[in-house]
């Protein structure tokens, strides 16, 4: 199905991720072509196959239930762009 | 004796246990190979002080008959998408800005406990994400590879930089990262081999994620047995990564037996695509008749869903790149820039700091994964991928191996596939399946185009069966017997 300038904009709002005007419509055509490549999959006859989430035939391991680190703030923290006490800072989310 | 950079592996560390040079010597030769070669952009940050150091501290324990193995005192060079402890890691994208991690991947661990010396980090596609290496915020890498032509090349991607860097004689060995043909592809491209793991032989925590459920870290190399020593010094269970697979690892050097008397060699039918180069094709052929006469016997296939490989993974990958990429928010690394709200500070952000392949591929991700589209697309898509994984299976129960092309095609000159991504795409037909199986596959450099670029011929095993995929390669890369290098560092 092909994708107008309006889905764009929605699914770029949806990513997070502001995409000038100007080009939302070379978007919206270059992303319709891909939609509509893979669209070549509906010849395919799927009915009753299982969808594959993984190809490693294991079960997830499981590991204890128990602190394996912590104490690490300054390690967490030493690529923020901005911080505070401590802390990540964001632009203010509560009036 | 020849120049340092132009051992193999296994020569140089031959050479290290002999007292020949030292790991110091080897380390400066190829330091002194890296800054000659800028012009071809392989590297985004070079770590000399961190090879010599490294260095050192490998003949230091040489001296004191603590020597750790092959790898020790090698000099490799470590894609970008890996992170390295206090040095800056970017995946080749403008978003990760002075991003230094705070710890290091578990692969590139790895080589570093058995001795290995890194140069530097290399160039890449942004996140993986490409077949050239055209898509970096560092710039396009540039293939030591001259065509008669005189056009520059591409690397191929989106282990570019890696394939660029061993084919032009920077490093002995470099990590690359393979999701649909990232390894292999650059491996063809560059006439180096590269080895895509079986998905679990190598841990992935630490490794930048772009598809999770593809993403598989391998060696590049200029010889099979050289790929062999570096895997094992990679590979091994990391209780750190859910998907890592709990099984020993083998010797992969001793697999290289040179005997492949009786094997059965897979051919599948459905490679044959139209509009395939007849030199393609030739290689093809030659190829068979090199293993034939080693005494494999080559066995017709049939792979049924490869045609609909390529769309299947154009909507997997995309899907888990959105949801991987989410991170990367402006909150807790790398670039921000500011909004009046926290939404408008996310929008900012990732609008100014992703490239546009990388957009593309998460808006395209978003939009297969979104509601009332989830079954129609990715749903689709997981089961075609069952339907693929199962044709390989099948295909399993007949032969032990399968070769076909790496590639479609020689290296496209740079700004060649740019305007349609689909065309880009299509760079990937004959590694994609195999990525989508997650089975092991190798690139061999097996000949030269008309235009004197080099060509791969692909290997690919049982899942964990990396031992006969080398075992194959090895008596492929032999009867090739390929001695041409590149223009740039080919001189010695």
């Amino acid at each position: 199905m092909p994708l107008d300038k309006d889905t764009v904009k929605t699914i770029a709002f949806l990513a997070r991720i502001k995409v000038p005007d100007a080009e939302l419509e070379g978007l919206a055509k270059e992303l319709s072509g891909i939609i509509g490549w893979v669209e070549q999959l509906n010849a395919v006859d799927t009915n009753g196959v299982e969808p594959m989430t993984s190809v490693a035939e294991m079960s997830l391991i499981k590991r204890k239930d128990e602190v394996t680190d912590g104490n690490c703030r300054e390690r967490v923290l030493a690529n923020a762009p901005e911080m505070e006490m401590g802390c990540f800072a964001v632009p203010k989310v509560i009036e | 004796m020849g120049a340092l950079t132009d051992l193999t592996i296994a020569k140089a560390a031959a050479g290290l246990a002999a007292g020949d040079f030292t790991a110091v010597e080897l380390t400066e030769a190829h330091l002194r190979a890296m800054e000659a070669a800028r012009g071809l952009n392989a590297f985004i940050t070079e770590t000399p002080d961190i090879a010599r150091e490294r260095a050192k501290a490998s003949d230091a324990r040489r001296a004191a008959g603590q020597a750790k193995g092959p790898m020790d005192g090698i000099p490799v060079a470590i894609k970008d998408l890996f992170c390295t402890e206090g040095v800056l890691t970017t995946a080749g994208s403008h978003i990760l800005d002075g991003f230094k991690p705070t710890y290091e991947s578990t692969v590139s661990a790895n080589l570093r406990d058995a001795g290995a010396v890194m140069l530097g980090k290399t160039n890449l596609d942004e996140y993986a994400m490409g077949s050239g290496n055209v898509t970096s915020y560092y710039g396009p890498v540039i293939s030591p590879w001259k065509a008669t032509d005189g056009k520059d090349r591409v690397p191929g991607g989106s282990s570019g930089g890696s394939a660029a860097a061993v084919a032009a004689r920077l490093a002995l060995g470099a990590t690359g990262t393979d999701t649909g043909g990232s390894i292999r592809q650059p491996g063809s491209y560059c006439g180096i081999a590269g080895l895509k793991p079986t998905y679990g032989r190598c841990s992935r925590w630490g490794i930048i994620a772009y598809a999770s459920s593809l993403d598989q870290a391998g060696p590049m190399a200029r010889t099979v047995e050289d790929v062999a020593i570096m895997l094992k010094a990679m590979a091994g269970h990391d209780p750190k990564d859910s998907t890592s697979a709990p099984i020993a690892v083998p010797d992969f050097r001793a697999a290289l037996t040179g005997d492949i008397r009786g094997l059965r060699i897979g051919i599948p039918t459905e490679y044959r695509v139209d509009g395939m180069p007849a030199e393609i094709e030739a290689l093809w052929q030659r190829g068979m008749g090199w293993l034939k006469a080693a005494g494999a016997e080559p066995v017709e296939v049939s792979l049924p869903h490869t045609q609909y490989a390529l769309a299947t993974y154009y909507i997997i990958a995309p899907a888990e790149a959105s949801s991987n990429l989410a991170r990367y928010d402006g909150v807790r690394y790398g670039l921000r820039v500011p909004g009046d709200s926290l939404d408008a500070m996310y929008e900012a952000t990732r609008g100014a700091g992703f490239g546009a392949e990388t957009r593309r591929r998460i808006l395209m991700g978003t939009y297969v994964l979104s509601a009332g589209y989830y079954d129609a697309y990715y749903r689709k898509a997981q089961q075609v991928r069952a339907l693929i994984a199962g044709d390989f299976r099948q295909a399993f129960t007949k032969v032990d191996a399968l070769l076909m092309p790496t590639a479609p095609s020689a290296a496209f000159a740079i700004g060649e596939n740019t305007e349609d991504p689909i065309a880009m795409y299509l760079n990937d037909v004959f590694t994609v399946p195999v990525s989508l199986a997650g089975l092991p596959g190798m690139s061999v450099p097996s000949g030269l185009s008309a235009e004197g670029l080099p060509l791969g011929l692909q290997i690919v095993g049982k899942p964990f069966d990396e031992e006969t995929v080398l075992r194959v390669a090895g008596v492929l890369e032999t009867a090739a017997g390929v001695t041409a290098k590149p223009a740039f560092g080919g001189e010695g």
